[in-house]
């Protein structure tokens, strides 16, 4: 298993490096200025004196070396000196976004924990809801409770999110006043009183996201318990003379779980990667936002460091995902 | 409309009264959102709009417009003029006096030295300066006193409020940005983030394109402003969220550019919680005409240059007929409601320059079926117009957006009407706007026969802007394909004009000069066929008091006479 890791991991350095290529070609070529989004009235020579500030104008595979150069140096020693109060960084120049100055790795550290708040408190509570209705669907095939399962999942799979974000803004905060309808990033949860905010103030995206979620997890929950629970293991326990409560939930459904961990841990890159659509919608303000004002102001710099870190999470999160399953399923071996 | 206005108008009069009596801090806090977020407070590295009002709400001009389009003073005693002797006889050098006092907001005295180093701030070979535009023709900034600021001017300019006036243009602190000078300046993030002004309010919290957290100036000049203690400075979300959290929830106080459709503004202004203002600037939507032929046919290098003039509409028959087609009512009505009005004007405002040109108001269809006849365009078989066997077929381009496609449709609807096929076509904004020479799709290169888009003027003086159409300012492939005459129109004697625009110094003179030069552009060329002057437009709620729409200035001018209505 450890030989497995080390030569998966050995095996993702080039592979990111070669997305990491993939990804700067590609936002080389598409069309778009960082200066589209100044006024008109700004004159012409002015926008090419900033351009030239930008350093936009360098030839590609000079700009591609100097962006690898700050990521995979300057940045973590940046970081570095901040943990620990060093300063092995001097002054080196950090890589910074083309619309705020500012460094990226900064403005992306400051988004982290909005959107695994909010976005990861939705993934949560989404398994929480879909892990029980998945399994009492499956135990109880064509009932009424798994119909109406069925139906509230192809709700949440089919209806987009930015209507039933919007839906809610319009029941909840313009009709009833019972929450916010946009987020305060800068609430800080001292009391029970800031605390009742924060949860307020979260309650409608969570609830958005988490029954998305909750609708894709409790289907492969269900799908593979019915899978399980047709095999002969399963009359075996029951003709041993266990209770059905044992049968289920100790048999069945740990053998059931095994895919639905896989499908959960693919799915943890895409919380980092924010919900761009329901972050706009609640005004968040975290990582999706980020990376969707960015792509409207031809920020390079930051798309591009954005997109390479949501790589790096699934590449690794993939990895994940296997060796949970080698873990978990005593049949499943690398070595 | 007219009884609710002066309704309206008498109930904030009587609001008023009780501000006189405000003290500093004394109406808690304000919240405005902004739905493009800003991404940095230092109005000289961006010149986003969201960026540059959002800053001066802490840095200040010496000078600024007021909401007619007048200077007036903001750190100075007086604005400088010939007549005080501020501005030299011959128009070479202008000279401000600050206000003796003045402080910054942590505490330290603002001097003429401060006015100096934003000069060279901004005018830094490597800094890449997004206002530089600002400082054009300053040849130097003296400091003769703590209290006097001296520009000259390389050459006469007889509108010299320019540097230091307005939002685009405000002081920054010396000690603060002493470090950031040239290439040093998008380093220097913690001032860009935070910069220290002169401004009713300062920053506490600036969280990039997400936040602003500010409070009251400890240090402003007027130690009864600003009413509110904190500002609560949102970004993000789109225009609609906006308008709603402050029209529908009263979460917010003030949202910047609601641009929605009119009547879904006039539903939310339906909750009764506030109101949408409107001012009027010199934004116009405009059709502008190709004058070179587009036609892909030619070889790259060749398509819409001065070499191959347009085979259709450089007869100005064609081009007067498509204005006449057009209702422009019609077209405010759909797309901006009260923050629109015709026009038929590329210089609407201010008064001193507007032409009276109103001539294009009124749809013409037949006038304008009948001038396509004369100039040979006859029906063919299947509805559209023909000449020596060819069709009369129009490409129509404009930017993606709701507004503009709808316009599209309409003014295709027009066209026809009168005989003329028309191709619509519509880019994303980044590419339309964004002057790649390498893209086919931006507004310069101009592939098309017709384009739509706006364009306005900084400040208040249009002799930058009409100077845009000169001979040599085309858009061609030496050049990179940039150039700010976009038409590629040529009149030797519109050039001549802006050259003695640029030598008179009399307003009375200028003001002719420019409504002439509006003139051959518009009404006597039909090069740029003018639709609708554009407002700006802001929702405030109904507790929000003080709010004057400016659209000559950051519409954020005034927010230390802001207050909380009781």
């Amino acid at each position: 298993m450890l030989t497995f890791t080390i030569r998966r991991l050995l095996l993702a350095i080039p592979t990111l490096l070669f997305i990491s290529l993939i990804i700067f070609l590609l936002l080389d070529m598409a069309p778009g200025s960082p200066m589209s989004q100044i006024p008109l009235t700004v004159p012409l020579e002015v926008r090419l004196k900033m351009i030239e500030a930008l350093g936009a104008n360098d030839p590609i595979f000079f700009r591609y070396i100097n962006w690898l150069h700050k990521f995979f140096v300057i940045e973590p020693l940046h970081v570095f000196d901040g943990l620990f109060g060093t300063t092995f960084a001097g002054d080196s120049l950090r890589e910074l976004s083309w619309q705020s100055r500012s460094p990226v790795a900064d403005v992306i550290a400051q988004r982290i924990p909005q959107t695994l708040t909010v976005i990861g408190m939705s993934y949560l509570l989404g398994i929480l809801i879909a892990l029980p209705i998945g399994i009492y669907s499956a135990y109880r095939q064509y009932s009424w409770f798994d119909q109406l399962g069925t139906f509230i999942s192809m709700i949440g799979f089919s209806v987009p999110t930015f209507f039933t974000g919007v839906l809610l803004i319009v029941v909840f905060s313009v009709k009833l006043h019972w929450f916010p309808s946009i987020y305060d990033t800068t609430l800080k949860v001292t009391d029970w009183a800031s605390f009742g905010k924060q949860v307020k103030q979260m309650t409608m995206p969570v609830a958005v996201l988490g029954l998305y979620n909750a609708a894709q997890i409790s289907r492969y929950m269900r799908s593979s318990m019915l899978e399980n629970l047709t095999q002969d293991y399963v009359r075996t326990a029951r003709a041993k003379g266990l209770s059905e409560r044992v049968v289920v939930l100790k048999h069945v459904l740990r053998n059931s779980l095994i895919p639905v961990v896989t499908v959960i841990a693919l799915g943890i890159p895409t919380i980092f990667g924010g919900a761009i659509i329901t972050e706009q919608v609640f005004k968040v303000n975290g990582l999706g936002q980020l990376l969707i004002t960015a792509i409207y102001a031809n920020d390079l710099p930051m798309v591009q460091t954005l997109t390479f870190i949501f790589a790096v999470l699934i590449v690794l999160f993939n990895l994940v995902a296997d060796i949970l399953y080698g873990i978990l399923d005593p049949r499943i071996r690398y070595d | 409309m007219k009884l609710k206005t002066a309704l309206l108008g008498a109930a904030a009069a009587f609001a008023m009264a009780p501000a006189a009596f405000a003290e500093r801090g004394a109406d808690g806090q304000l919240n405005i959102i902004y739905w493009q977020a800003p991404s940095i407070l230092n109005p000289y590295l961006s010149s986003g709009t969201k960026d540059v009002e959002s800053a001066s709400m802490v840095l200040e001009p010496l000078a600024g417009f007021n909401e007619k389009g007048e200077v007036i003073p903001r750190l100075v005693t007086e604005v400088p003029t010939v007549e005080n002797g501020g501005v030299s006889a011959d128009l070479t050098s202008i000279t401000w006096k600050l206000t003796p006092g003045l402080l910054w907001s942590d505490g330290t005295p603002v001097t003429s030295a401060d006015a100096v180093f934003t000069w060279q701030y901004c005018t830094h070979p490597e800094g890449g300066c997004a206002q530089a535009a600002r400082y054009e023709g300053v040849t130097s900034v003296e400091a003769p006193d703590d209290l006097t600021i001296k520009v000259n001017f390389a050459a006469p300019k007889p509108n010299p409020y320019q540097a230091f006036v307005g939002a685009t243009s405000p002081l920054l602190q010396a000690k603060q940005f002493a470090e950031c000078l040239g290439a040093k300046a998008p380093e220097c993030t913690a001032a860009n983030f935070g910069p220290i002004g002169t401004g009713p309010f300062m920053v506490t919290e600036f969280k990039t394109n997400d936040t602003v957290q500010m409070v009251a100036n400890p240090n402003y000049r007027d130690p009864a402003k600003p009413a509110f203690a904190s500002v609560n400075f949102k970004g993000g979300g789109d225009a609609q969220a906006a308008a709603r959290s402050v029209l529908e929830t009263g979460e917010f106080d003030y949202a910047w550019n609601p641009q929605l459709a009119p009547e879904v503004l006039a539903g939310m202004e339906a909750a009764g919680k506030g109101k949408v203002f409107a001012a009027f600037g010199t934004l116009v939507e405009r059709i502008e005409i190709n004058m070179t032929d587009p036609d892909p046919a030619l070889p790259e290098g060749m398509r819409s240059t001065a070499a191959h003039p347009h085979p259709i509409l450089s007869d100005i028959r064609v081009r007067q007929a498509l204005s006449m087609a057009i209702d422009r009512n019609l077209l405010v009505e759909v797309g901006y409601g009260s923050s629109g009005r015709a026009t038929c004007n590329l210089v609407p405002a201010p008064e001193l320059y507007a032409s009276d040109n109103t001539g294009c108001l009124t749809q013409d269809i037949e006038g304008a079926k009948k001038l396509l006849e004369e100039a040979g365009w006859m029906p063919g078989a299947d509805g559209i117009r023909e000449k020596d066997g060819k069709k009369l077929k129009l490409l129509y381009q404009s930017s993606t957006n709701a507004v503009r496609q709808d316009f599209q449709a309409l003014v295709k609807g027009w066209w026809n009407e009168i005989g003329i096929e028309v191709e619509l076509k519509n880019v994303d904004a980044s590419v339309f706007f964004g002057g790649d020479p390498g893209s086919p799709d931006t507004f310069q290169k101009f592939y098309a026969d017709v384009e739509m888009y706006a364009n306005n003027f900084d400040g208040t003086d249009p002799e930058p802007y009409l100077a845009q159409y000169t001979c040599e300012k085309a858009p061609k492939p030496e050049s990179q394909w940039q150039g700010e005459n976009i038409n590629r129109f040529c009149d030797p004697a519109y050039d001549a004009l802006v050259a003695e625009l640029g030598k008179t110094g009399e307003m009375a003179k200028r003001g002719e000069i420019a409504r002439q030069l509006n003139d051959m552009l518009t009404k006597d060329s039909f090069v740029v066929i003018p639709l609708v002057d554009r407002g700006r437009t802001s929702a405030a709620s109904n507790t929000l008091g003080g709010v004057v729409m400016n659209a000559w200035d950051s519409e954020l001018w005034n927010t230390s006479d802001w207050y909380r209505v009781k």
